[in-house]
């Protein structure tokens, strides 16, 4: 310890003139990065011409923040951090974990059942509306999609960015099934789970040979492909009209959620009407759904396809060595993980009642991919923490209205949903390249049962 | 025949576009092996920072040469992006060196969403229309060719020689081809490899920023999103050409260019983007290494 504030107390004149110069020179790179995108703005004026409208205040503010930032980085925070980091080493290895910690995902799932009825208490019934759809269900279909492209990124190591096509082929399944044929959705849910499935078998079978980022950019290529078919072939689909008006889903055909419907839901128990309960059913749905793909994921881990999977990621080479049929297995991997997109896209035809190719899009893989490799692979649960910060944080944006006091009536915080999205992406993974869940727990094991680091588990190959 | 080769001419000059953005694609991916996610929206930067030069230079100097008013265009553009790269290159993609593969993936893909969208803050959502620069159009043998076509078929020719030189003849590129083929190695021999990837970056960014200029200039208009088909297809170019070749890009983009255009020529317009993207698949899938790109051998 000494030896650390020795070297402090000398280097103390030359750090504050050391972050004196980077902290004017990331000011002169900032005024250089902003001042034609931030210091002038384009706008069309009444005659449809592009002008110009200048903002050298806003721009001052940039390179200001910029220069600060960085001179208060270097001069306190570096050495801040430098000097808890030391501190941490020399402190001994804490013992047992808090009961909070250790029973985390018990607490959150018992929060999570009684989260709509906290709301409907706190908020009223249609106040709760909200908080059960914007946040509740929103955050949890990212929950399920990423818990299915765990399956494929995570368990068996093969990178995936075109996920949301099979999101988007139990979406449309459902969404065209049952306005042709009227199925009703528990008939259609497996069925669309069954077809994005063989879509990741049919997508899967080509791309066997196919490693790390060629894989990933023929995934690209394949989700896009899927999303221009749907714009394009507007005798089935609409093209980018959508499909709309598509059924409710029922309580397993008790109860209805249709207005008109004898049987409805809030007529069978005397409520008053209203569009929350449908919205709680959709919360408990998509609840059980994400469920049942995080069982499933903890079971299949425990038999012999999860681990070949595993062993898969860890190694082909080997893997195929000792015998395991990497055909059966990669193909295994694609269609599992496809089969819970398509559980979440049927639940999103009919959560939304309406689909149309611009939910499919890029963006979306990759804010789920994101969401797995910030979340650290393969871990459940930090995969399910990544989804509340990365899609709740932005959420809550849109409700942070008291920013608007500060920034004028103009300001709209959504507009920035996506931005700080991006930015958020960035730095989680600068700050913690390994995911918030630094440790995996070993499948298989010597006697006792023992969480590794994450730096251990390889990410694959292909 | 002659909307054949009327066809060719504008596939050559989208191809063009697309080759500059390649060279890009394939000098990072053969220099740190990672997919530069952010790339098509440097190219979108680069359009954007020319088009606002463009509405500068139009208000203070009226009646500026066309010749000049490009030229500044072009290198207030290739400044713009070349730092914005350079930072990013600094900020989000130093830091995961040596990290594992993905990380950098994600935080290219995480660039690339904030880019276009500080973009989209920054100067709104609208398509940024601006007036024709050149307009002149000459008819050789029945097929018009463009002013705008023969400045963006010639620039991408001399821009190819000019950073073949570079990476083939001068002490820069022996570091980079170095850089490449062992980072390790390169550093013990004395290269600054961290100088040397920045430079790559800048190079990437620069001939980007002269796409988007161009693009600016042959369409018109800009806006936004609009790196990120560009971008996908200036992938598809450089892995089409073997990624990590030079000349393979530029061959890989005027592929990509032409068969788009013909594709939308003879068969329906709807499907071109899919047209692009299955030959993607196709090309990755049985001939990985592309046209003019080595094998990768497998080691155990």
């Amino acid at each position: 310890m000494s030896n650390i504030s020795n070297t402090h107390e000398r280097a103390g004149g030359n750090l504050t003139a050391q972050a004196l110069r980077e902290g004017f020179f990331a000011g002169l790179v900032s005024l250089g990065l902003f001042v034609l995108f931030v210091g002038l703005e384009t706008t069309q004026n009444i005659r449809n011409e592009l002008v110009l409208n200048q903002r050298w205040g806003l721009l001052a503010i940039f390179v200001i923040v910029a220069a600060v930032g960085r001179f208060l980085s270097v001069a306190y925070l570096r050495p801040w951090l430098a000097a808890r980091k030391a501190a941490a080493a020399a402190k001994p290895a804490e013992g047992e974990e808090s009961f909070f910690k250790r029973n985390f995902s018990k607490i959150a799932i018992v929060a999570l059942i009684f989260y709509p009825p906290i709301m409907v208490m706190l908020f009223g019934v249609q106040g709760s509306l909200k908080w059960v759809d914007n946040f509740g269900i929103q955050i949890l279909i990212y929950v399920m999609l990423a818990w299915g492209l765990n399956i494929v990124v995570g368990l068996a190591g093969l990178l995936d960015l075109g996920y949301v096509a099979f999101y988007a082929v139990g979406a449309y399944s459902y969404a065209l099934l049952s306005q042709q044929f009227g199925f009703s959705f528990w008939i259609l849910l497996p069925l669309a789970g069954i077809l994005a499935a063989f879509w990741g078998m049919i997508l899967g079978f080509p791309v066997l040979r196919l490693k790390g980022d060629y894989l990933a950019i023929v995934t690209l290529a394949f989700g896009e492909i899927i999303r221009l078919v749907l714009i394009n072939w507007t005798e089935v689909t609409r093209g980018t009209f959508g499909v709309s008006g598509i059924p409710k889903a029922s309580v397993f055909g008790i109860w209805s959620f249709d207005v008109s419907a004898p049987n409805n839901f809030a007529k069978a128990f005397d409520l008053p009407m209203s569009s929350a309960y449908y919205k709680i059913f959709l919360f408990y749905l998509i609840l059980a759904l994400a469920l049942l793909t995080a069982y499933v994921t903890i079971r299949l881990r425990r038999m012999p396809i999860g681990r070949a999977w595993e062993a898969l990621r860890e190694d082909e080479i080997a893997c195929r060595s000792l015998g395991i049929n990497t055909v059966t297995t990669k193909l295994t991997a694609f269609s599992i993980g496809a089969m819970f997109g398509g559980f979440a896209g049927s639940f999103f035809a009919v959560r939304q009642g309406f689909v149309s190719p611009e939910s499919f899009v890029f963006l979306e893989s990759a804010i789920i991919l994101a969401i797995v490799v910030l979340g650290g692979m393969g871990s459940l649960v930090g995969i399910a923490v990544a989804a509340a910060v990365m899609v709740g944080g932005t959420e809550l944006l849109r409700e942070m209205t008291f920013l608007k006091q500060i920034f004028g009536p103009d300001f709209t915080p959504e507009l920035y949903r996506m931005l700080i999205f991006g930015l958020a992406m960035v730095t989680v993974m600068v700050w913690k390249p390994r995911g918030f869940v630094g440790s995996r727990e070993p499948t298989a094991f010597l006697r006792e049962r023992k969480a590794v680091s994450g730096n251990f588990t390889k990410e694959g190959h292909g | 025949m002659e909307y054949f080769v009327q066809q060719l001419v504008n596939g050559l000059t989208l191809g063009s576009i697309y080759g500059l953005i390649a060279i890009g694609y394939t000098m990072v991916y053969g220099i740190i092996g990672m997919i530069n996610f952010a790339h098509g929206d440097i190219f979108m930067l680069g359009g954007f920072a020319a088009l606002i030069i463009f509405l500068v230079l139009t208000s203070v100097f009226v009646g500026l040469p066309v010749v000049l008013l490009l030229l500044v265009m072009i290198a207030a553009a290739m400044l713009t992006a070349s730092l914005w790269n350079w930072t990013i290159e600094k900020v989000a993609y130093r830091p995961l060196r040596g990290s594992f593969r993905l990380a950098p993936l994600i935080t290219a893909i995480g660039m690339s969403i904030a880019l276009s969208n500080f973009i989209q803050v920054t100067q709104g959502p609208r398509n940024k229309p601006i007036p024709p620069l050149v307009s002149s159009v000459y008819n050789v043998f029945g097929i018009s060719i463009s002013l705008k076509q023969l400045i963006i078929m010639l620039l991408t020719v001399i821009l190819l020689t000019t950073f073949w030189y570079i990476v083939n003849k001068t002490s820069l590129g022996r570091a980079q081809r170095a850089t490449e083929q062992d980072r390790k190695m390169a550093a013990l021999l004395g290269i600054d490899v961290d100088r040397t990837i920045s430079v790559t970056f800048i190079m990437g960014a620069s001939l980007a920023a002269v796409a988007g200029t161009m693009y600016l200039m042959y369409y018109g208009v800009t806006v936004f999103t609009d790196g990120f088909i560009p971008g996908v297809k200036a992938f598809t170019a450089a892995v089409l050409g073997g990624i990590g070749s030079l000349p393979g890009a530029v061959l890989g983009g005027l592929l990509i260019g032409l068969i788009e255009s013909l594709w939308s020529a003879y068969f329906t317009i709807d499907y071109k983007d899919v047209a692009t993207f299955s030959i993607l698949a196709i090309v990755l899938i049985f001939k990985p290494s592309g046209i003019l790109g080595r094998p990768e051998v497998e080691k155990v």
